[in-house]
């Protein structure tokens, strides 16, 4: 095993980005989807660390502030599912089409 | 013996990046939502790991505070308000899984050939920050250079929070 590079670092950030989209893609359930949003912004945050080992402090800043967002995000997103789920009664993300044609 | 102690980072790195991918495959793979929401929590502390190995220890602590504190509580609430007992009866996936998988395999692909061709564009010496200072000099960025993005940071948690309560009421 040699010295683990910023590839290293690059590598299980992409893997944890592929993960999350595909729970994105694939599930059913609304809060899981939500989930994933969640995986996919902590992959964002391994790379830009990763890189900020390069160069200065900047990248760090950067993900204190994409995890500010991702937590009002959440908190967004689950008001929404709960507001649709008093109308609808179920967290299926198929049967969200009430504007489909 | 010496062999482990030699190589101790390089073990602990791939103790918590098997961590990380396992909780996250957990995540996408789990029918229980509970389980699901605690495989996540185990990820986002193996990524807390990482950042403590990338020297960026502020970070770290932020990470536990807001994603283990503060969102997966917010997670497990709204899976005790949801109805789970007929979302465990229900498929896993859905009608697209199958374009959906290709197009996620396609976009590992593109990630794979960004890796083979730009390897050698970015420096490769890792800056030696100084652990010690590392939330002081995360904190000084913050309040000098990057002050205005902070306050509108406030400001949206701020929309957030007046959004999530207004939409999460019974009666506005």
């Amino acid at each position: 095993m040699g010295e683990i590079s910023t590839l290293h670092y690059l590598v299980v950030a992409a893997a944890l980005f592929i993960i999350g989209v595909i729970g994105v893609l694939t599930r059913r359930n609304v809060v899981i989807i939500l989930m994933s949003i969640e995986l996919i912004l902590n992959a964002v945050n391994l790379n830009l660390v990763a890189f900020s080992r390069l160069y200065n402090l900047q990248g760090q800043v950067f993900s204190i502030f994409i995890m500010a967002d991702a937590a009002a995000e959440a908190a967004v997103g689950l008001g929404i599912i709960i507001a649709f789920f008093r109308n609808k009664e179920t967290v299926n993300m198929d049967e969200v089409d009430l504007l489909k044609w | 013996m010496n062999w482990f102690v030699a190589h101790f980072a390089e073990i602990v790195f791939y103790v918590l990046a098997a961590c990380t991918l396992a909780g996250a495959v957990g995540v996408i793979g789990f029918r229980n939502p509970v389980s699901a929401a605690l495989s996540l929590l185990g990820t986002f502390l193996s990524v807390a790991g990482l950042f403590i190995l990338m020297h960026a220890e502020f970070l770290a602590a932020v990470q536990i505070l807001v994603y283990a504190g503060g969102i997966m509580v917010l997670f497990l609430f709204v899976i005790m308000l949801v109805n789970i007992e007929q979302a465990e009866l229900e498929e896993r996936f859905n009608k697209q899984w199958h374009v959906a998988t290709l197009a996620a395999v396609v976009l590992g692909g593109l990630l794979f050939l960004v890796f083979r061709r730009g390897h050698n564009i970015f420096p490769t010496t890792v800056q030696q920050f100084p652990e010690s200072t590392n939330s002081q000099n995360v904190g000084l960025l913050l309040y000098q250079n990057y002050m205005m993005p902070f306050e509108i940071a406030s400001l949206l948690l701020l929309v957030a929070i007046v959004g999530a309560v207004v939409m999460a009421k019974k009666r506005i």
